[in-house]
């Protein structure tokens, strides 16, 4: 019986507090409770205890790539999320940051500034440069400015390339801005305060001391009227106009936020690297901010780092095959609990595709022995698969080709069936996808990394197009 | 006493067709004037002149005196005058709340800076914009304050919607307040209540209404001038009965051949 005075969006506020169930509920309910401070804290914590639990440099790089990629999505998010504006040309910031610190700190002009110094003024150009190409915004709105931006982007990478024999009038021998494609090495490490920074774990703390700031910084701003001043020119610039709001000012402002951190992050790339090179700003990294974003869900903070820690690190574990073994399984396990309920039909599958495998592994051994006889790719777990997954020792290469052709056909037969016969269908193909990714695509590690970490992200993205932590929202009717 | 907003001999046409020709128009402080006229007629062509989305071509508009022709629209806005949309144009995934707050930015000066190391400053601003937009919502009785104010706009009624429309107008704190058909698409009873709502905005409010109706309820009950234009011009001005008897009106309304029917019936 409705309640007077509730209405829908009430009912579904209670709902959506009540909706944890199950034996995770009370640490979601806790989670709840706790304000954005103590969780940002913990967080932290949780991050600065993280070069203390291994001595591995290549985490710590990872580490410090996520925290990168972090400070990344956080600026994007300003001129996306907030702001609303479809900016692609945000890495040539992050580039000009990293080359303009490599000017300022390194023999290429045998200028050293002190760290104190280099990095202000990269912000500050950074952020004028910001200003400079966020003036299209004025004139153009949603794909027109995606365009132009990406322009930006791509004429960037072209300069950092060319730009080494820079020809002046006024000078004799041409000038070498950039290095060209070999770049500028050598740039000097920072130095803050007097606190030398030699190695990656000192960066890792600089970074995540970086980070903090501007992740508070970024928080109290949206709150504020200028993150209210965004957020309805995003809206509908027009009625924020009416309502005294500067959109084209608030606008440069997005940009030249985005950009002062991006800038930012690269001159701390650039030290970390100690070296830059045109490669490291090219379009794939704008993608992968952009997937991150909106991975985890544009104009949310959290999300936005959340989103980053996935998109940097999900490659870096699966560079090796028992990591990857171990996430493909864990991800159609994951899919499987998702989608296939209630439990029992669930159980029914799982024991079923188990089954489905024994039977054709003893049929195989009997008809043709060699089908059996290949060696599964070593590492964790390969035990578990041995008398249950074929491994052809002939042709194995052939057959893997056939049986993914099978794979994509029986998957997309799939998504055309309804009820019980996408259930039958489905215990073949959960085995022949298993017995694609044994046989072919575990022994290409570099091909597998991208295929994987794609269906990861499609995955995601359709179970929540918002973001894992966005908010959905609805479009204006104008 | 010369008027808070004056319209002298402004013109605008789009291509060729005079949208809005030689039209004067005046507003005391304190009056509520109606804006009548069939479709077509440039009612709402004359409040995006006044507020600024399209300059005119002639004539001039005064604002307490000064010309405010050429003027960015949010710098009109801030001198006092806000509107309302025929449309609904809200932000529609911010909070009710947040709507009203948005219109304050004008009127406020915590620079970026300021807000990010939440000075002082900046948190009394804020303080102060909180209770004004609760302030602006509490002007509609119970129905957008409370749990409502931290809902999305997108969860309102459509009813809600356009009283969420001028509390977000008065949140920009204006002078004069531009209403383009507040009464549109409501009930009767919505319809009173905003008749009502329109005269305790003036009384109480402190606020200097031009309103855009087409419901003669409406017109009737809240107008000390009516301006009744067609093709861009006005052709009639006075009060209620003045207006609604008035021959042009009438024939704008109903077409000439009605009138001429009209009376040969009598």
């Amino acid at each position: 019986m409705p309640r007077i005075g509730t209405d829908e969006w009430v009912e579904q506020q209670e709902l959506r507090t009540e909706y944890y169930t199950g034996l995770t509920a009370p640490a979601r309910r806790a989670f709840d409770r706790v304000g954005p401070g103590p969780r940002f804290l913990t967080f932290l914590a949780i991050c600065a205890l993280f070069p203390f639990l291994t001595d591995s440099p290549f985490l710590i790089r990872v580490g410090v790539n996520v925290l990168l990629f972090a400070l990344l999505a956080l600026g994007l998010n300003i001129v996306v999320g907030w702001a609303g504006l479809l900016d692609l040309g945000y890495v040539a910031f992050y580039g000009f940051g990293a080359y303009m610190y490599a000017w300022v700190s390194s023999g290429q002009f045998d200028i050293h500034l002190p760290t104190e110094l280099a990095i202000p003024l990269v912000v500050t150009a950074s952020a004028l440069l910001g200003l400079l190409l966020g003036l299209p915004s004025w004139r153009l709105v949603g794909d027109y400015l995606a365009i132009t931006t990406l322009f930006f982007a791509q004429i960037f990478v072209e300069l950092a390339l060319n730009l080494d024999r820079l020809q002046l009038p006024w000078m004799d021998e041409p000038l070498d801005l950039t290095g060209g494609p070999n770049g500028i090495p050598g740039i000097d490490r920072m130095d803050i305060l007097g606190i030398e920074l030699p190695g990656v774990r000192d960066y890792f703390f600089l970074l995540l001391i970086v980070f903090a700031l501007v992740v508070i910084g970024l928080y109290y701003v949206n709150e504020s009227r200028t993150g209210r001043g965004w957020r309805a020119s995003r809206e509908d610039p027009l009625a924020a106009e009416l309502m005294t709001t500067p959109v084209n000012r608030l606008k440069l402002l997005a940009f030249a936020m985005g950009a002062a951190i991006a800038g930012l992050s690269g001159s701390i790339f650039a030290a970390v690297q100690t070296g830059v090179f045109p490669q490291n700003f090219e379009v794939v990294l704008l993608i992968m901010i952009y997937a991150a974003l909106i991975l985890g869900g544009a104009g949310s903070i959290s999300g936005a780092i959340l989103g980053a820690i996935i998109v940097a690190s999900v490659p870096e574990i699966l560079r090796t095959p028992e990591n990857a073994r171990f996430l493909f399984y864990a991800a159609a396990i994951a899919v499987l609990v998702a989608t296939v309920r209630p439990w029992q039909r669930l159980a029914v599958v799982v024991a079923a595709v188990v089954a489905f495998g024994a039977v054709l592994y003893q049929l195989v051994a009997l008809a043709w022995p060699v089908g059996v006889e290949g060696e599964l790719t070593g590492g964790r777990f390969s035990g578990l698969l041995e008398s249950w997954m074929v491994i052809p020792a002939e042709n194995q290469e052939l057959i893997g080709n056939i049986a993914f052709v099978l794979l994509v056909a029986s998957v997309l037969t799939l998504t055309l069936l309804r009820g019980d016969a996408r259930l039958m269908l489905l215990v073949p193909t959960l085995y022949l996808a298993s017995f694609v990714w044994e046989n072919r695509l575990i022994a290409q590690p570099s091909v597998t990394r991208q295929l994987l970490f794609g269906a990861i992200l499609v995955a995601m993205m359709t179970r929540r197009p918002h973001g894992l932590l966005g908010t959905p929202r609805v479009e204006n009717p104008v | 006493m010369a008027a808070l907003l004056e319209l002298r001999k402004v013109s605008k046409s789009f291509g060729g067709l005079d949208v809005i020709s030689r039209l004067d128009l005046h507003l005391e402080e304190g009056e509520i004037v109606s804006v009548i006229g069939p479709n077509g007629a440039g009612k709402t062509t004359l409040f995006n002149l006044v507020t600024g989305i399209y300059a005119p071509d002639g004539g001039d508009i005064l604002f307490d005196g000064k010309s405010i022709v050429g003027m960015e629209p949010h710098r009109i806005a801030k001198l006092g005058i806000a509107r309302t949309f025929q449309t609904l144009r809200l932000f529609l995934n911010m909070t009710v709340k947040e709507n009203v707050m948005a219109a304050t930015y004008g009127n406020t000066k915590a620079r970026v800076w300021q807000s990010a190391l939440r000075t002082p400053f900046a948190r009394r601003e804020e303080r102060q914009v909180d209770a004004l937009a609760e302030e602006k919502l509490s002007f509609f009785g119970k129905r957008l304050i409370g749990y409502r104010m931290q809902q999305p706009a997108y969860s309102l009624s459509y009813a809600n919607r356009r009283r969420l429309e001028i509390a977000r107008a008065t949140g920009a704190s204006p002078r004069v307040l531009l209403l383009d058909e507040p009464a549109a698409g409501m009930n009767p009873v919505e319809t009173h209540e905003i008749t009502e709502l329109i005269a305790r905005l003036r009384d109480r409010g402190g606020y200097t209404i031009l309103v855009i109706e087409h419901d003669m309820h409406v017109v009737e009950g809240i107008s000390d001038r009516v301006v009744a234009l067609d093709h861009g011009e006005k052709i009639a001005e006075g009060s209620f009965e003045h207006v609604a008897t008035d021959a042009r009106v009438v024939e704008a309304y109903l077409g000439a051949k009605a009138v001429r029917e009209g009376e040969a019936a009598e």
